[in-house]
């Protein structure tokens, strides 16, 4: 499928620039203390530019549901990790009990 | 390229199994013979690529969970551990990077124009950078070394007080230490890939290898996309070191 | 006669000969037999290890090996048989010689990779050897921190970068099959139409490639924190060892399901074989392999349960763990529900199927047994949880691999084995099984610990019963060794289909040709379409 399309150098080098657009933006913030806002926002800058990657150098955009649908998992089962043994540590407090 | 549609050419009498040497009924000969077209055999070879860096993301995940416990458990550990890492230098390094993912992406379409120059010039630029960044990585930590960062018998006793930091530089070292050992791979590969495209082996036709090579490189180029703000960019709002 | 050996000089057995062509093959049938080969040695590998074991519990007194041997004994047994025969068995044996021809495909999606997948194997299993002869491993499978990272004086990192290297196999392995059964179906083979040992397959695949790598990093991190001083896990700088425990069992419960799917997907095809039927409720079936490998990554916790976990993560464990029973349980009643009134004949493979069906229900109940969490504080670690596991792995898993193949091997090699061998074998191993684990129940609900090598002498009957019962359990394995062997240099001949079974795989010659089909096959027809009133041929 990713046959038929062959994307212009001009689009190639928009993602290329926005993505550093970005890094840029990314440096900058991190200068301002934004309190507990600082992570989300560089995680978040962090997932945009792996998206723009991920769709236009990748070319997922073109690819097949299957394909997309792979990608998400993958991450998907990052989160199921993350989660449950986030899940562990995070509720350890709520016993009361002195020590964790 | 123009090969018949699936079904039919799965029934066309003659296309039996045994015709391992004869190649005249006009197939690509970078068709292998388990596929039935080129195309089927791109996109099998683009969803294994895939596949395998899912089991890439689960690979880096592991250690972006210890990550993200101890960094829980310890969050001015981890300010002050991210202090001590060269924010310049790892911009510089993530611009390299995102630079080389431009160079790779006009490198697979270089070989779906069928340009062999531009091919030749955008993967050697990609190795290039991609050693550049190497490079920079030698120096950042040849730099912990000299200031006792290294986890282990040498770590800096007056850090060891505050609990966790060398729990971060052991991430550290670890994460940025595989990430490199991924560049290093990458560059290998793209070493070989370079030199097939310097025998003209990929063209609008066949270009299955440069394709899923770019997306190992690309997948690297985005695991330093989250290493640089979690590892540099923690501390540095609350000052110089 | 010579019909027959031109049978098998036409197949993938015939030319070209050597070891070159065999070592460098890219077909996945040879490819499949060099896995056999090697899983086998393993199995007698793992085996050696386990009559160790059951020697020194013939007494009370830890009298024939000293404890570090006995750690040692224990721990090598574990690694051996969990990362070099079950986890390969099936997909890389069955799996790979079936799969394709299953589907209606010449080869896999990556022939290549499918020959690197067992080079990798090799050398993972080399490295592994290595750290058995310089100075062993005694963490357990388990691989626990902060001994294994820290204190334990064995081969922990040899053996840690063994077991990394393994995993690669089982990640390439499962790549594969993945791209094969969505890429290189015949036409008409619907995902609907397909054997529901590929929907088992397919599962299995998906669950390689989510938990391998993560046990990948994770031994890797520990070998780094050994060699590099690179403390992740180490407590003395504030490293926790539960998060190692975490980030293992994340891969090692899926595990059991890499090990037990493939099982189950056997069984499908075994059960609707003898009993001529489509499976009953095919669907549910293929589903519920879906539904335990999505689930299977949902309840490693239930590892934790006394690790100091948070009690709240306890309780959501413990009521997923019971949740992945269901998709087990279906598949359990609507095999039995295919075989009421199916036309069920005592061949070989059937006695294969019958055990497993006890054996397999008994493992997975006591798994809930061990699921509540209040259980599991007085039962883990001691021999209920070991009897629970082996029912699964060794009456579930083994039993399945066993009758798979039985069931398959006239297909792989073109000859008949011994169906007096073969059900004596499966007498010998059904009881030689349950006399080795039952006993292990009783001696865990009494709680005799895990790992122990010796014990209060009020234990020694059942633990005498239990090495007894291994011992016949070996007799039962080795059995198959003889007759399969007799029966590649004298057996008869085996027809295309001597079950009278459904499915693309008997269609083709036994053995099969190298392409495996003469003619690209159209499907046009449900799995297991079987008629009433069929004949069968059988030997």
């Amino acid at each position: 499928m990713s046959t038929a399309h062959i994307a212009s150098v001009r689009l190639y080098v928009a993602v290329f620039v926005a993505l550093l657009i970005f890094t840029g933006l990314t440096v900058l913030v991190a200068y301002f203390d934004l309190g507990v806002l600082n992570t989300p926002v560089a995680l978040g800058v962090a997932v945009i530019k792996a998206s723009l990657v991920v769709l236009f150098f990748m070319g997922v955009r073109h690819n097949t549901p299957l394909t997309k649908v792979v990608v998400v998992s993958g991450f998907l089962w990052l989160f199921i990790l993350f989660g449950l043994t986030m899940g562990d540590y995070l509720t350890r407090p709520w016993l009361g009990v002195p020590g964790r | 390229m123009a090969e018949p549609t699936t079904t039919a050419h799965a029934m066309m009498p003659g296309h039996t199994a045994a015709h391992s040497g004869d190649h005249g009924h006009g197939h690509d000969p970078n068709l292998q013979h388990h596929f039935y077209s080129m195309e089927q055999q791109l996109e099998a070879s683009t969803l294994g690529m895939w596949v395998f860096l899912v089991t890439e993301v689960m690979f880096f995940g592991g250690m972006f969970m210890a990550y993200l416990a101890y960094r829980t458990m310890y969050p001015e550990a981890w300010v002050a551990g991210s202090n001590h890492l060269n924010v310049p230098l790892g911009a510089l390094n993530t611009g390299v990077l995102i630079c080389s993912s431009l160079t790779m992406v006009l490198a697979v379409r270089a070989a779906q124009l069928g340009s062999r120059r531009g091919q030749i010039v955008n993967l050697i630029l990609t190795i290039i950078l991609g050693g550049v960044f190497l490079v920079v990585k030698y120096f950042e930590y040849k730099d912990k070394f000299v200031h006792h960062l290294v986890p282990g018998p040498h770590f800096d006793p007056a850090l060891k007080q505050q609990h966790g930091q060398e729990l971060f530089f052991s991430l550290y070292f670890m994460l940025t230490g595989v990430h490199a050992a991924h560049m290093v791979i990458g560059i290998g590969i793209m070493t070989v890939i370079l030199i097939m495209a310097w025998r003209g082996r990929f063209g609008p036709g066949y270009y299955t290898p440069v394709e899923v090579s770019g997306l190992y490189w690309h997948f690297v180029d985005i695991v330093w996309i989250f290493l640089f703000p979690l590892l540099y960019l923690l501390g540095f709002h609350y000052g110089q070191h | 006669m010579s019909q027959q050996t031109s049978t098998i000089s036409r197949s993938y057995l015939g030319p070209p000969y050597g070891l070159a062509a065999w070592l460098l093959t890219k077909d996945h049938k040879r490819i499949a037999m060099l896995y056999l080969i090697s899983v086998t040695i393993f199995f007698a590998v793992g085996g050696l290890f386990a009559s160790g074991i059951r020697v020194e519990l013939l007494t009370p007194a830890g009298d024939v090996w000293t404890s570090d041997t006995y750690n040692k004994l224990f721990t090598l047994h574990g690694v051996v048989m969990i990362f070099f025969f079950l986890i390969p068995s099936i997909p890389a044996v069955l799996g790979n010689f079936m799969l394709p021809i299953m589907i209606g495909a010449k080869d896999l999606a990556f022939p290549r990779i499918n020959l690197l997948s067992w080079y990798i194997y090799v050398a993972g299993a080399i490295i592994t050897l290595a750290a058995v002869f310089s100075g062993g491993l005694d963490t357990g499978w388990t691989f626990y921190t902060p001994y294994s990272s820290i204190s334990s004086e064995t081969a922990v990192t040899t053996a840690a970068i063994g077991v990394f290297v393994t995993g690669f196999s089982s990640i390439l392995t499962g790549l594969n099959f993945i791209v094969t059964v969505h890429r290189m179906r015949a036409p008409g083979m619907t995902w609907f139409r397909l054997p529901l040992f590929v929907w088992a397959q397919y599962a299995t695949s998906l669950v390689m490639i989510l938990g391998t790598p993560v046990i990948a990093i994770t031994v890797l991190l520990v070998a780094a924190e050994r060699a590099l001083h690179l403390g992740i896990f180490d407590p003395r700088i504030g490293g926790d060892p539960v998060l190692f425990q975490h980030l293992f069992w994340f891969y090692s419960h899926p595990a059991v399901y890499i090990m037990i799917l493939p099982g189950m997907g056997v069984m499908s095809e075994l059960v609707a074989a003898v009993s001529r039927k489509q499976i009953f409720g095919y669907s549910f079936v293929a589903f519920s392999s879906l539904a335990i490998a999505v689930l299977g990554f949902l309840v490693w916790g239930h590892h934790l349960f006394v690790s100091s976990q948070s009690i709240y993560a306890g309780l959501v464990f413990s009521i997923i763990t019971m949740l992945v029973a269901v998709p087990s349980a279906v598949k359990t009643f609507n095999w039995t529900a295919t075989m009421f009134k199916g036309s069920v004949t005592w061949e070989s493979p059937t006695w294969w199927v019958v055990g497993f069906m006890g054996l397999f229900t008994i493992g997975g109940l006591t798994g809930l047994f061990l699921a509540a969490m209040g259980m599991d504080i007085h039962l883990t670690d001691t021999y209920f949880v070991v009897a629970h596991f082996h029912y699964i792995m060794v009456g579930g898993a083994i039993m399945a691999y066993m009758g798979g193949l039985h069931f398959w091997w006239p297909k792989m090699t073109g000859k008949l084995y011994s169906e007096g061998g073969a059900k004596a074998s499966a007498i010998l191993v059904f009881s030689g099984f349950n006399l080795t684990f039952f006993p292990q129940f009783l001696l865990g609900y009494l709680g005799m610990p895990r790992r122990y090598h010796a014990y209060p002498e009020e234990w020694q009957v059942l633990n005498v019963l239990s090495t007894a019962g291994a011992s016949i359990l070996a007799l039962g394995y080795l059995l198959p060794a003889f007759y399969f062997t007799y029966s590649l240099v004298k057996g008869a001949n085996a027809p295309a289909n001597p079950w009278g079974a459904k499915g693309l795989e008997w269609t083709v010659p036994s053995p099969p040709p190298t392409f495996n089909f003469d003619e690209d096959p159209v499907v046009n027809e449900p799995a297991y379409n079987y008629k009433p009133g069929r004949e069968v041929h059988v030997g």
